[in-house]
């Protein structure tokens, strides 16, 4: 492997508080200098002229959909990584919904095994309990032991109490997060958008803001009564569920969230004549509390930003509203939407942006080693130019579905580099 | 090579692989026009637009059958209907075996939809049998602009779920004008200025509730929704300008020139408990209450009638009751809007009469 100094960019690190012109020097897969401009001397290594680019940590998306083991039609890890690195990230954390559920250390080994030809780092997020039907736990310590880095249902909320209890008290001691998609499944029976009057006018079953407020509000209830367990909520979509969240942590309880650039992008309107691409769970809510996520990610009570990146086949998008299966891919605009949006729009300080997209979801998550640009540690590093507009073609995505309600979008910041473990991922 | 430099290497290459070249653009599916002869939803209906239908109607109904026979001669029209019904299926056909087209029927007991084929598929394949307009109806609400993107044809919506009716709709305004006693060329969008439609029932679940209340704020009219919430919630007003929510039936019937009754539609449900004596005593068309409270108005109603549930025989078969003239309706204002999707197409081929 060959070594890389990426030579006169600003590096910005929000872990280690660094914003400055530096130059970073990666080598055996490892950060090994940053120094003042000029100063490194490396004659071996391949050089990549940053001017004017900024040099951050490798993204972390924690909440994607690869689709493999059995769904390779949708995305494979192949595919799906690199959407994901020329999204800028390095690692992602994928969801256990896959065919079979990854219930089992044998699955979430496979997931991770170098045949999948990942071009990026993926850590498998096992199964809560078995087959993902909320009756009995899978094995935690042996899927911690595999490489799982926390557990969920997502899909499949975990409804009742004493199992969600159960699985609160046995991933505590391990030190597993409990990832949950906070949907009261009995309040959205049939649903497939937003209730509200947009959902009445187009005909279609509403899912209340209180289906995600309330579980949310359950489950903080039961982290209550377990000492040392953490609470992540999945997507978080409502001002409801959002202040709920808030005001546990301000508790002291270990609750974290993550929160979709679809979700502060984009409201319901964009169904227009039920677009399918607009169509995922939780579902785009009204503008009041979109504006919640924007207030959520400006005052830190919003711990990540994360995907969902859920792909689907067109077949599967070209149906009628209510037969389409929920998701969207993500994984390629997450940073021009964050930048767009939070950056330009909000004036969100560039260094948060990243925060959001790196430290933070390192730290919500446990992930220990990623999401900073500490030398001596892994080389997993985005460099992207901050300035640079362009327009995001659906059709051009390395995923392998272009389920997205983004086509044609305008987007700012754009992803030049991104080196995995020292290896290129993706340039261009 | 051990496997792991087989991956690094792999990686390299996959690195400096250029960018994949520029596919054709092809607006993405959702994107894709609609055929300008659809009607699709209510709300897409200007006045002025109404009117023209109004009037096409009209001139159609009187047009000597023969000559009539000959607008549409041999123009193929699918109705495609994958749901059971008497009133419109009948007379979309009837509308346009008037008009002179041959038409098909395609329902989703005896086709290819049994065997899984999707929405799509069944669309192109009546385009390439030679559908030049496709009549739907789907239990799926939204379902024609999806046939309409993917056959670029003219779909005239027959029902979609519990989105809209839009036919019904214009044949209900046929009706209330008539009892209005206004001519369709004097329909602008403040015609029915001052006149309140109540529209009572299952709100939720229609899609005849729906398209009226889309089309006649349209000429002016206020729409009454009223119904027990657990059929009609609060933001049901929130739809469109010109709706209200009035829960008292009462109420509403004394401020009311217009009374359209729908029916509890079990088959959407949904697990939803309705208390149906409850339901009776407070929102059923009774000859008593009628008589009391709204003894000059019309009283409508799309069917299929449950007697004795929101309405009682003697109001569904007395002086006041539109029903029986509302499916009158349905064979004219169908023969418009047919004519309406397919003679532009004609004129752009060149082949207008």
């Amino acid at each position: 492997m060959k070594a890389l100094l990426i030579r006169g960019g600003r590096v910005i690190d929000p872990a280690g508080g660094r914003d400055e012109p530096r130059d970073v020097l990666l080598r055996d897969g490892k950060i090994a200098a940053i120094e003042n401009p000029g100063k490194i001397k490396a004659p071996d290594a391949e050089v990549f002229n940053a001017k004017g680019l900024v040099v951050a940590p490798g993204l972390i998306d924690i909440h994607v959909h690869l689709r493999e083991p059995g769904q390779g039609y949708k995305e494979t890890i192949a595919t799906g990584t690199a959407a994901a690195a020329a999204g800028g990230f390095t690692t992602v954390c994928a969801m256990p919904n896959t065919v079979p559920v990854n219930d089992a250390p044998e699955i979430t080994r496979w997931m991770q095994a170098p045949e999948r030809g990942a071009s990026i780092r993926v850590l498998p997020i096992a199964a809560a309990t078995r087959g993902s039907m909320g009756e009995a736990l899978t094995d935690y310590a042996a899927l911690k032991e595999a490489g799982a880095i926390a557990v969920t249902d997502d899909g499949k909320p975990i409804l009742g109490d004493a199992i969600m209890l159960e699985t609160l008290r046995a991933a505590a001691p391990l030190g597993l997060p409990v990832i949950q998609h906070a949907e009261d499944t009995r309040l959205t029976g049939g649903g497939s958008m937003n209730a509200g009057a947009l959902a009445f006018r187009l005909g279609l079953r509403g899912m209340p803001v209180e289906a995600e407020s309330s579980l949310v509000e359950r489950d903080i209830a039961l982290l209550r009564q377990v000492r040392g367990a953490h609470l992540h909520v999945a997507h978080l979509s409502t001002r409801k569920a959002l202040d709920a969240v808030r005001a546990a942590r301000k508790q002291g309880l270990h609750v974290t969230c993550e929160v979709t650039p679809h979700h502060f992008a984009l409201t319901e309107e964009r169904i227009g004549l039920y677009d399918t691409n607009a169509k995922m769970n939780p579902p785009l809510r009204a503008e009041s509390d979109r504006a919640a996520m924007i207030e959520g990610i400006l005052d830190g009570t919003v711990d990540a930003i994360a995907t969902d990146h859920a792909p689907h086949a067109t077949h599967e998008k070209e149906q009628e509203f209510e037969r389409a299966p929920n998701g969207i891919t993500g994984l390629e605009i997450a940073l021009g939407l964050a930048m767009q949006v939070l950056h330009v729009r909000h004036k969100m300080p560039l260094a948060r942006v990243l925060a959001l997209l790196s430290s933070r979801p390192a730290e919500a998550l446990g992930l220990k080693g990623l999401g900073g640009l500490a030398v001596g540690s892994a080389a997993n590093v985005v460099v992207f130019d901050p300035a640079e507009k362009w327009v995001f073609r659906a059709a051009e995505s390395r995923s392998k579905s272009k389920n997205t309600p983004f086509d044609g979008w305008e987007l700012q910041g754009r992803v030049r580099l991104t080196v995995s473990e020292g290896r290129i991922a993706y340039r261009r | 090579m051990t496997q792991q430099e087989d991956r690094e290497e792999m990686a390299l290459t996959r690195a400096t692989v250029r960018k994949p070249p520029q596919k054709l653009s092809s607006p993405s599916f959702f994107n894709l026009p609609i055929h300008p002869g659809s009607a699709i939803s209510a709300k897409d209906f200007s006045a002025a637009e109404v009117r023209r239908i109004l009037e096409s109607a009209d001139a159609l109904e009187k047009e000597n059958p023969m000559r009539r026979a000959n607008r549409l001669a041999k123009r193929r029209v699918a109705l495609l209907f994958y749901e059971s019904s008497t009133r419109t299926r009948t007379s979309f056909e009837l509308a346009a075996k008037a008009l002179g087209a041959d038409t098909t029927l395609v329902s989703s007991l005896s086709s290819s939809i049994e065997k899984g084929e999707s929405l799509k598929d069944t669309g192109i394949t009546l385009k390439a049998l030679g559908a030049e307009c496709i009549i739907l109806r789907s239990p799926y609400s939204g379902a024609p602009y999806l046939l309409a993107r993917a056959t670029g044809l003219p779909v005239l919506n027959a029902g979609d779920g519990m989105a809209e009716h839009p036919s019904q709709a214009l044949l209900d305004l046929r009706t209330i004008l008539q009892f209005l006693g206004i001519r369709s060329s004097a329909v602008t969008e403040k015609t029915l200025r001052g006149v309140t439609v109540t529209i009572c029932g299952d709100i939720l679940h229609s899609r005849v509730a729906r398209s009226n209340a889309l089309l006649l704020p349209q000429l002016g009219a206020k729409v009454m929704l009223c119904g027990p919430r657990e059929l009609l919630p609060e933001y049901a007003a929130g739809m469109g300008p010109g709706i209200v929510v009035e829960r008292d039936f009462e109420a509403a019937l004394r401020q009311s020139k217009i009374v359209m009754m729908l029916r509890i539609q079990a088959e959407r449900l949904a697990g939803l408990q309705v208390d149906l004596d409850d339901y009776r005593s407070r929102y059923q068309a009774s000859a008593e209450r009628i008589v009391k409270h709204a003894p000059k108005a019309l009283i409508m109603h799309p069917g299929p009638i449950i007697r004795g549930l929101e309405i009682t025989a003697e109001v569904a078969d007395g002086l006041q009751s539109g029903i029986a003239q509302q499916v009158h309706n349905g064979v004219p204002i169908r023969m418009a809007l047919l004519e309406r999707a397919l003679r532009g197409d004609k004129a752009r081929k060149g082949g207008g009469r």
